[in-house]
């Protein structure tokens, strides 16, 4: 091919990468900009009192930070113990016909749309968290985290058994030869060398976890309160940019999603570098 | 250790395993046995006739046609958007970069995959405002607005399995093209992705299941409930995941909630479809790989 259709090309592809991750750029800028005005005007201390009540100018939102917080550690405190045992069934206790098809039905997780499993959970785990409970309409706290544990767990599962799947066969092999029984080597040789991956994984869900919006959205039960216990309803900051849509483009309550957005921001970054750290991001750009 | 707490590690493990399955299982179980009644042309159509409906002669008033049409528009748009981009940064970021920028590149775009859904939908949802305000009065959030968001999210998906696909090519496949005296653009062109052409596709398909599932993006730019199929990239449009969100938060009657689980039902078979045909490509590309090295 002629030089100059060369030069062109290359100028084509860096292009494409340079707009690619200028998206980034631009999310950060959009979101600062927006709701800048608020930074400016010095209210910003506002936005981080327990109050959200338009009507009277307080637009608080402590209340989506802790709704946030207190369902994603739950969502992570359901799902840690499941995925550390399913992902060992996987690559220690059963490498035969279960456990292949333990992970066939992970996979097929992933693929279910979140929406699905809002849906479901509507009609199926609301009524009975409601029973339990005996108060309120089962739409709290608990049932979102229950849900939500159910969404990250295909996302800790594949990433720990590829962490136990990475420790070196002569490894495994010196503990065979030594006699060591499966769970042996699961506690004294794989999960301590493969406890940065566990790590990671956490992390990685508790990214999803924070980031996902349509459950929390659909069965937390979108209360603008400090949840004070599991049967409380709550609302997640993405909940919470999902349900504000005024008409209004210069109210404080529209701007105060765009702070909403800048946390969730900078929270994605702080994973990411989170994960850098861990040295484990490269396992998951293969996958 | 005692053989007593290696038995109850072992029988921890084993219960979480078949925990985790049958849930999964309730859950579709519960699906298919509350929706599968569901599922017939009416379904669809509502009272239209199937094919007047399906030739656009007479509008679907109260079925899901719109809502199926519109997703698949919206993935087909978002799609063209992505495809182009992603191969091409895909092929920067494998050939072309200098080690000083990747470092750069490589943090910017893995956060970009990391960014909740919502935070790129209200990302397209400030720029339509921002163009309302500063362009035109005209533009509100939109099928085209719904289309660019969903392919920034989709985005680094496409990259990364371009990248990848072309970074673990065994070294005698992206050498062999240049020793016989093509030129890079060449070697890349006519043999590495034509080689690659499977892995792509497979990561190409996975980034469409994205789009199809992704409710949380097209709720902020523009999905509503009722709007029949889109006529111009400026109009609003029907989704099947927005249908089934609105379904579950405001219905009036049980035959409503009754076409609810149909919806779910033709999202869920559209997306296992997708990410089947992923896996599938994926495998083959794989046993390909096996057999060259």
């Amino acid at each position: 091919m002629k030089p100059s259709i060369e030069k062109l090309a290359e100028k084509g592809f860096l292009f494409s990468a340079l707009f690619s991750v200028s998206i980034t750029i631009l999310i950060f800028f959009f979101m600062v900009f927006f709701s800048f005005p608020l930074f400016k005007g010095g209210d910003i201390a506002k936005f981080f009192t327990l109050e959200w009540n338009p009507y009277e100018s307080g637009f608080g939102i402590v209340p989506m930070m802790a709704g946030t917080g207190i369902i994603a550690l739950l969502a992570l405190l359901i799902a840690t113990p499941f995925g550390i045992g399913c992902s060992a069934l996987i690559s220690v206790f059963s490498t035969g016909y279960f456990g292949r098809f333990l992970r066939k039905v992970v996979e097929f997780m992933t693929g279910i749309p979140t929406v699905i499993y809002g849906f479901v959970a509507i009609f199926l785990l609301v009524p009975f968290i409601r029973e339990i409970f005996e108060k309120g309409t089962g739409m709290c706290v608990l049932s979102a985290s229950i849900m939500l544990a159910l969404l990250i767990l295909p996302t800790i599962i594949l990433f720990i058994s590829n962490a136990f799947n990475a420790v070196p066969k002569n490894y495994l092999d010196a503990a065979d030869s030594l006699g060591a029984t499966p769970a042996q080597k699961l506690v004294y040789i794989i999960i301590p060398l493969a406890w940065k991956g566990i790590i990671s994984a956490l992390v990685l869900a508790a990214g999803r976890a924070v980031g996902d919006t349509l459950i929390s959205l659909m069965i937390a039960g979108n209360a603008l309160q400090i949840p004070k216990g599991l049967s409380d309803a709550a609302r997640t900051l993405t909940a919470h940019i999902a349900l504000i849509i005024a008409s209004d483009y210069e109210s404080p309550e529209f701007k105060s999603i765009f702070v909403c957005g800048l946390i969730l921001f900078i929270f994605t970054t702080l994973i990411i570098l989170a994960l850098r750290l861990l040295g484990y991001l490269k396992i998951l750009r293969n996958r | 250790m005692n053989r007593f707490v290696e038995y109850q590690i072992k029988l921890f493990c084993w219960i979480s395993g078949i925990i985790l399955i049958c849930t999964i299982g309730i859950l579709l179980a519960f699906l298919l046995h509350k929706g599968f009644s569901s599922l017939n042309l009416p379904l669809i159509f509502g009272e239209t006739r199937p094919l007047d409906g399906l030739f656009l002669k007479t509008r679907v008033v109260d079925g899901l046609f719109p809502a199926i049409v519109g997703t698949l528009l919206l993935i087909l748009t978002s799609i063209i958007w992505a495809i182009p981009t992603g191969v091409a940064a895909g092929i920067y970021l494998a050939e072309y970069c200098n080690e000083k920028w990747k470092p750069g590149f490589n943090l910017l775009l893995d956060i970009l995959a990391g960014i909740p859904s919502i935070l790129i939908g209200l990302f397209g949802f400030a720029v339509s405002v921002f163009l309302h305000k500063h362009l035109s009065e005209h533009i509100y959030p939109c099928f085209l607005i719904s289309s660019l968001a969903l392919a920034c999210l989709v985005l680094p998906y496409i990259i990364r399995t371009t990248e990848q696909s072309l970074v673990n090519l065994p070294f005698f496949i992206k050498t062999t093209g240049l020793a016989l005296g093509a030129s890079r653009l060449q070697n890349i062109l006519l043999i590495l992705i034509p080689y690659n052409l499977s892995r792509i596709i497979s990561g190409i398909i996975l980034a469409i299941g994205r789009c199809a599932e992704d409710a949380a993006v097209i709720m902020l730019t523009g999905a509503v409930a009722m709007a029949g199929i889109p006529d111009s990239l400026l109009s609003r449009y029907e989704a099947l995941p927005f249908y089934i969100f609105y379904i579950s938060s405001d219905y009036n009657s049980q035959e409503e909630l009754m076409k609810g689980f149909g919806a779910c039902i033709i999202l869920l078979l559209i997306c296992v479809f997708l990410f089947a045909l992923s896996h599938i490509l994926k495998r083959r590309a794989a046993k390909r790989f096996a057999i060259h090295i």
